[in-house]
């Protein structure tokens, strides 16, 4: 399957982030990397070790210190305001407990992936535009949800809520999707179950992938890279096969728990 | 090691301290009662002067309700919901600027702090001699006493419910972009709709029976006549309005209970 590149190509890139809580005590030191379109890439690394801040300070939910990130080649380390809001639009973002709004319907839940784009009138009239729709119908198709077009989101399972969580994210058409921890609420059959549909509708639509996980052997086995972190700094960055069980040590620490 | 474990819930001296509770509750209330000054006369003649009341209440006027109740009643009713929609237009805004999780500023925070409990503090019946003297006698002034005393309830009940609201689904519409109005359409509303709903129905029924007092004081409604049949001794007319403000009363509870269990 040979496609066009899509110009210009999608990524992102972290560049020297730093991010400390208490000045001095950084909780993340000198992180950088760089993704691009059609790759998939897991973080893991113990709790506590600031991945949930790593991601949260792409998107600027949570302001970095330092350091400086660019979406699709754009800088949008200084943006304030309207232009952080548009920037934020190129950037989806899947939650580990979903973070749906429970008493909204799927459809409206999928469709405020939109509301970056659609005016709060038009959201609040349910006024959204027809290729919106369109779009949500095909996304509730491709996730196997839409005979649940009209529940409420509370009435779904845990799983269906992660799939609904994830069409919102793609909703946004994003160049970059950011998933943090999505499965460690779920069972383990369940949790394939969203690995292959997050890798396979962001190979799809050529979103690169960027999951937080604690779940060495999920990650090893649906993502083509592997970034680990500890003590706040990168200290593995390369494919699964070349993951060693002396890296796995770095990591985490101990060594009872390999055998 | 086999000394004898002896447990007590209480330690001597809180045993001490909670005697010190009950003995100055019990010097409290002989003091109180030596301040009121009961005259036992007017104390033992109580039964014989009901019993007159009631004497007087029965037979009740009915015909009465059709030419004098019925009006007042309505009005009573109108600035009832008229207050009660004034009341939602004045504390949503004060309630979203009360709630610290959507406002950051303490500043304004504290404001609709101060807004809230200025309209609580206040009792219905002070609001109504204050608004008579602004507006005049009659339902105008009803209404925004109303209205006003409600806020200080409707705001701080709607702030609270904003503030229990699950930040994780506010995040995920920050983190796609949305404008601060959509995150609030469609964030928290969706979250507070049933307790604002609730909060505006609980007050409205509050308000069916405070609209029925304010009228003793010249603000409108079943009061003023209440009033006017308590002046002239017309005890036979007193008994059917209050009879008519305990249907309405009831009747008001039973739609309330019946269309809060269909929306929650």
């Amino acid at each position: 399957m040979s496609q066009q590149p899509v110009s210009p190509v999608r990524s992102l890139r972290v560049d020297r982030l730093y991010k400390e809580y208490t000045a001095g005590k950084p909780i993340l030191s000198d992180i950088s990397f760089e993704v691009s379109s059609k790759s998939s890439v897991a973080i893991i690394g113990p709790s506590g070790t600031g991945k949930s801040t790593l991601i949260r300070c792409v998107n600027k939910l949570i302001p970095p210190t330092s350091g400086t990130i660019y979406v699709s080649g754009e800088n949008i380390t200084d943006l304030h305001g309207a232009q952080l809001r548009r920037a934020r639009r190129k950037i989806g973002m899947v939650f580990q407990e979903f973070n749906l709004v429970e008493r909204l319907t799927v459809m409206e839940n999928v469709l405020c992936g939109r509301l970056g784009y659609v005016s709060p009138l038009r959201a609040w009239l349910r006024r959204y535009p027809k290729t919106d729709i369109d779009m949500a119908f095909n996304l509730l198709e491709s996730i196997g949800l839409i005979d649940f077009t009209r529940q409420r989101a509370d009435s779904l399972s845990g799983g269906q809520r992660q799939r609904v969580g994830i069409a919102r994210a793609i909703m946004q058409e994003p160049h970059v999707l950011l998933a943090d921890e999505p499965t460690s609420s779920l069972d383990p059959k369940t949790s394939v179950e969203i690995m292959e549909l997050l890798v396979s509708l962001t190979e799809t639509h050529q979103i690169p992938l960027i999951i937080n996980i604690h779940d060495v052997e999920l990650a090893k086995r649906f993502t083509t890279r592997i970034i680990g972190i500890a003590r706040g700094g990168i200290v593995f960055d390369g494919p699964p096969s070349e993951l060693s069980n002396d890296h796995l040590q770095d990591i985490y620490g101990g060594e009872n728990w390999l055998q | 090691m086999s000394q004898e474990r002896i447990w007590q819930r209480f330690t001597f001296a809180e045993r001490l301290s909670r005697f010190a509770v009950f003995l100055g509750f019990a010097v409290a209330l002989s003091v109180s009662l030596r301040t009121v000054e009961i005259i036992p006369e007017f104390l033992l003649d109580a039964p014989t002067q009901i019993a007159d009341l009631l004497k007087r209440m029965w037979p009740m006027d009915l015909a009465y309700y059709p030419e004098g109740i019925h009006h007042a009643m309505m009005e009573t009713l109108h600035i009832a919901s008229l207050g009660t929609l004034l009341c939602i237009i004045l504390a949503v805004p004060v309630g979203i600027l009360g709630a610290n999780n959507i406002v950051r500023q303490p500043l304004l925070n504290w404001l609709s702090k101060l807004i809230l409990v200025s309209s609580r503090s206040v009792n219905t019946l002070v609001w109504a001699l204050l608004f008579v003297a602004v507006f005049g006698p009659g339902a105008l002034a009803g209404t925004i006493c109303i209205a006003f005393r409600s806020v200080g309830f409707v705001g701080k009940l709607f702030a609270e419910a904003l503030e229990e609201s699950d930040p994780g689904p506010i995040e995920a519409l920050q983190a796609s972009g949305a404008p601060w109005l959509s995150i609030f359409l469609k964030g928290y509303w969706p979250q507070v709709a049933p307790a604002f709903w609730g909060i505006f129905l609980f007050r409205w029924d509050i308000n069916v029976r405070e609209s029925a007092v304010i009228g003793l004081v010249g603000a409108g409604g079943i009061g003023m006549v209440l009033d006017t049949s308590l002046n002239l001794f017309f005890w036979d007319r007193v008994s059917v309005i209050l009879l008519s403000i305990f249907t309405v009363v009831i009747l008001a509870e039973l739609l309330v209970t019946a269309i809060r269990k269909r929306i929650i």
